[in-house]
C-alpha cells in the first residue's frame, strides 16, 4: 500500500486514502448483521490416559449447543460457540488455559474435565474473575464446597463425599464387607476420597483394613496390593483413572487375588477394558447415568442426536463414557436457561440466575431447584447407579 | 516375599535401564557425545512395533525386525542432523540438539499415534505362571535375559568382529585409527544406530507390561543417563550392572516404603554415589597427557 502511495502525487495519495476509508466502511457495514457469538469454554483432558473423558464431555456439550443454536440461539439470536483447551491432566496447564479463556476469549461460562486436581486449580481463578465454572465430571468435594462467597463454581456430577457413602453401602450390601482395603491414587482426588471413605465407613460401622497409595504413572502396584492382602482386606475400593486403575487390575491378576473390586468412576474416563484386559470385567463402579434401558424423552432425543452426529455411535453401548456426555448435556442446557433468564452473560447475574433455576426437565432427571446459594451440586446420592463393563460396554448392574 | 518380588521386577526394569545406558556408552566411547533422545528412541521402538504388529496385524517377528531397522535409521538421522554439524565446529550444542530432537519425535508421535496410552497384547504378559511359589508373567523373566544377552552379544561383537575391533581402536585413539584407514565418521554413525537399536529393543520388551504411549520413554531416558554416569560411562558391563542395581533399588524402595518416595530416594542415592565416586562405580578417570 505504501509503495503504491509513494508512486502517486499528493492528490493521488489523498484520493487513494479516501477510497480506502469508504471501502472499509462499506465492508464494516455489511458485516454488522452477523452477531457476536456467546463463547463457552471447556478445559479438559483431551489427550493422555483420560482422553476419552474429554471426548465424552465435548460430545455432551456439542449436542446441547447444536440444539440451542438450531432453536435460534440465545439473547436475540446469538449463537453459542464452544472453545476447547487441553489441560493434559496437568493443573498448571489447566490454569493457563482457564485464564486465557476468561481473559482473552471472554467466555460466558467454563466447563471442566475429569481431573479433580485441575478443577481445584481453576476454582480460585473462576471465583476471582467472576466467571461461572461448571464441573461436569471432577468429583472432589472441595470443588463446589470451596468456602467462597459468592461462589461461582457449580457442578452437575457426583460429589466424592456422597459417592464414598454409596460405594461403602454397596460393598456392605453386596459383599457383606467388614474390612475395606483402599487403593487410592496419590493426588487431591485420592485424598478427597480417603476422607470420604473413612467417614462413610465409620458411619456405616465397618472398618478400613489399610490405605495404600500409588502414583498416577505407576505401572506396578503389586507391593501395595500385597500389603492390602496382608491386612486382611475383604473388598478393595479403587479410586484412580483408567491408566493406573488398569495397572491395579493387572497387578491383582499377577498376584492372583480375586477380592471384589469396587471403584469410583475414574476408570471409565479412558480405555480401561483395553488396558486392564480380562480382569476389567470384575470391577463394579459408579455412574450418574446410563443410556441403557428405558429413556425419558430427553434421553431418547439426545441418543438420536448422538447417533446422527457421530458415526461411531450406533446404540447405547457405544456412548462410552456415558457420564461425561450426560452431565455435560444437562449442565450446558442449564447454563443456557440461566443466560436466557438473566438476559445477559454478566458473570454475577448469571450466577444468580443459576441459583434461581426453578425447574429443568433434563436428561439425568427432572431437576427442581438444582442450585441454591448454599448448594451448588445438582446431583445427589439418589442419582447414582452401579455399573460394570461387559466387553467394552458400560452396563448397569441389576441391584440386589 | 515382598523382597523377592522386588528383586525380580527390579531386575527386569534394571536391565532395561542398563540397555538404554549401553546406548549412551556406545556413542560416548566412540565420539564423546551422547544421544539425549534415547528415551524417545525407546518409545519409537515400542510405537513402531505396536503399529506394525497390532494396528496393521503383521507377523510379530517381521514387526520387531522392521521396528528395529527403523530405530537404527533414526539413530543415524540423529547423528547426522543433531550431532555431526556441531561436533565438526567444536561446539557442545549437540547436547541441546539431541534433547530437542527427542521432544520433536515425542510430539510427532503424539499427533500420529494418538493421545492415549494403548495396550500391547502379548501372550507373554497375559496369564501369570507359578515359579517357586511366585506368580510372574513370563515376560518378567524374559526381559532381564534379553537385556543381558544383548550386552553379551555386543561385547562379543566388539572383540571378535572387524567392525567391533575398529570401534575399539577408535575408542583408544581416534586419530591413529583414522590414519590406519578406519572410517571414523561411519563408525560414529553406526554407534548411534546401535544405541537406538538397544533403546528400541528395550521399548519393545516393556511395551506389553507398560502400555504404549508417546511419553513412555521420557523418564526412562533420564534415569538411564543417571545409570550410565553412575556405572562409569566408559565401561559397558559397568553400565549394565549399574542399571540392575538401580532397578533393584527402585523396586525395593517401592516395595518397602510405597511409590511416593521412590524417585526422591533413588535419585538421592545417585547423587550420593557420584559424590563418593565421581567417575562412576566402574569408570576410570581419563588421563590427559600434557
Amino acid at each position: 500500500m505504501t509503495i503504491l502511495a509513494n508512486m502517486l502525487n499528493p492528490t493521488g495519495r489523498r484520493l487513494a486514502a479516501g477510497c480506502g476509508v469508504v471501502v472499509s466502511l462499506l465492508v464494516g457495514a455489511s458485516a454488522a448483521p452477523a452477531q457476536e457469538p456467546i463463547k463457552i469454554g471447556l478445559v479438559a483432558a483431551l489427550s493422555g490416559g483420560s482422553a476419552k473423558s474429554g471426548e465424552g464431555i465435548t460430545r455432551g456439550l456439542t449436542i446441547a449447543i447444536d440444539e440451542i443454536n438450531a432453536a435460534g440461539g440465545l439473547l436475540g439470536g446469538r449463537k453459542l460457540m464452544l472453545l476447547r483447551r487441553d489441560d493434559e491432566s496437568n493443573p498448571a496447564n489447566g490454569q493457563t488455559a482457564a485464564r486465557e479463556l476468561m481473559d482473552q476469549e471472554k467466555v460466558a461460562a467454563m466447563f471442566g474435565g475429569i481431573d479433580s486436581p485441575v478443577a481445584l486449580g481453576i476454582v480460585p481463578l473462576a471465583n476471582k474473575e467472576k466467571v461461572p465454572f461448571f464441573s461436569v465430571w471432577a468429583a472432589a468435594t472441595p470443588i463446589t464446597r470451596n468456602g467462597a462467597n459468592p461462589n461461582y463454581v457449580f457442578r452437575v456430577s457426583a460429589v466424592d463425599a456422597l459417592v464414598d457413602k454409596a460405594l461403602v453401602q454397596y460393598a456392605r450390601k453386596t459383599f457383606d464387607a467388614k474390612n475395606l482395603g483402599l487403593a487410592l491414587v496419590n493426588n487431591p482426588w485420592g485424598e478427597s476420597n480417603e476422607k470420604g471413605l473413612a467417614a462413610a465407613a465409620q458411619e456405616q460401622g465397618i472398618k478400613i483394613a489399610a490405605v495404600e497409595k500409588f502414583e498416577d504413572r505407576d505401572v506396578d502396584m503389586v507391593p501395595q496390593l500385597t500389603r492390602l492382602k496382608a491386612a486382611n482386606a475383604d473388598v478393595i475400593v479403587l479410586v484412580a483413572n483408567a491408566a493406573p486403575g488398569a495397572q491395579v487390575m493387572k497387578s491383582l491378576q499377577r498376584i492372583g487375588w480375586s477380592a471384589p473390586v469396587i471403584s469410583h468412576w475414574g476408570i471409565s474416563g479412558g480405555r480401561f477394558t483395553e488396558l486392564a484386559g480380562p480382569w476389567s470385567q470384575k470391577v463394579a463402579f459408579i455412574q450418574t447415568y446410563s443410556f441403557f434401558g428405558l429413556q425419558n424423552p430427553v434421553g431418547q432425543k439426545v441418543l438420536s442426536a448422538l447417533k446422527a452426529k457421530y458415526s461411531d455411535i450406533k446404540g447405547p453401548e457405544d456412548v462410552v463414557p456415558p457420564v461425561g456426555v450426560a452431565n455435560a448435556y444437562d449442565a450446558m442446557r442449564m447454563v443456557a436457561l440461566a443466560i436466557a433468564n438473566a438476559g445477559t452473560t454478566d458473570g454475577d447475574k448469571l450466577r444468580q440466575a443459576l441459583e434461581s433455576i426453578d425447574r429443568y426437565e433434563g436428561l439425568i432427571k427432572n431437576y427442581a431447584r438444582p442450585f441454591t446459594a448454599e448448594n451448588h451440586d445438582a446431583l445427589n446420592e439418589n442419582d447414582y447407579i452401579m455399573v460394570h463393563y461387559i466387553g467394552d460396554n458400560i452396563e448397569p448392574i441389576a441391584m440386589k | 516375599m515382598l523382597i523377592t518380588l522386588a528383586l525380580i521386577s527390579g531386575a527386569g526394569l534394571g536391565s532395561m535401564y542398563g540397555l538404554l545406558a549401553l546406548g549412551f556408552y556406545v556413542t560416548y566411547s566412540v565420539s564423546n557425545t551422547v544421544n539425549f533422545a534415547q528415551g524417545s528412541s525407546m518409545m519409537l521402538g515400542a510405537v513402531l512395533c505396536y503399529t506394525f504388529a497390532v494396528t496393521w496385524r503383521w507377523h510379530p517377528a517381521l514387526s520387531i525386525v522392521l521396528a528395529l531397522v527403523l530405530c537404527a535409521l533414526w539413530g543415524m538421522l540423529v547423528e547426522r542432523i543433531a550431532v555431526r554439524p556441531f561436533v565438526v565446529r567444536g561446539s557442545n550444542a549437540w547436547l541441546m540438539a539431541t534433547v530437542a530432537l527427542g521432544i520433536v519425535l515425542e510430539n510427532v508421535t503424539l499427533f500420529v499415534f494418538g493421545k492415549e496410552p494403548r495396550n500391547y497384547p502379548s501372550v507373554l504378559a497375559d496369564t501369570p505362571v507359578e515359579i517357586a511359589g511366585f506368580s510372574l508373567q513370563p515376560l518378567q523373566l524374559i526381559i532381564p535375559a534379553v537385556g543381558l544377552l544383548t550386552a553379551a552379544v555386543m561385547h562379543a561383537a566388539t572383540r571378535h568382529s572387524k567392525a567391533g575391533k575398529a570401534l575399539l581402536a577408535i575408542v583408544q585413539n581416534a586419530d591413529a585409527a583414522r590414519l590406519m584407514g578406519i572410517d571414523v565418521a561411519r563408525a560414529i554413525s553406526l554407534s548411534y544406530a546401535a544405541s537406538t537399536v538397544f533403546a528400541g529393543i528395550a521399548g519393545i520388551l516393556i511395551a506389553p507390561l507398560f502400555n504404549v504411549s508417546s511419553d513412555m520413554g521420557t523418564l526412562f531416558g533420564i534415569k538411564a543417563f543417571a545409570v550410565a554416569i553412575v556405572g562409569g560411562i566408559t565401561s559397558a558391563w559397568g553400565v549394565i550392572l549399574a542399571g540392575l542395581l538401580y532397578g533393584i533399588l527402585e523396586a525395593l524402595i517401592t516395595g518397602l516404603l510405597g511409590s511416593t518416595y521412590t524417585q526422591i530416594l533413588t535419585f538421592a542415592v545417585v547423587i550420593l554415589a557420584l559424590a563418593l565416586m565421581p567417575n562412576g562405580l566402574f569408570g576410570r578417570a581419563g588421563v590427559q597427557k600434557v
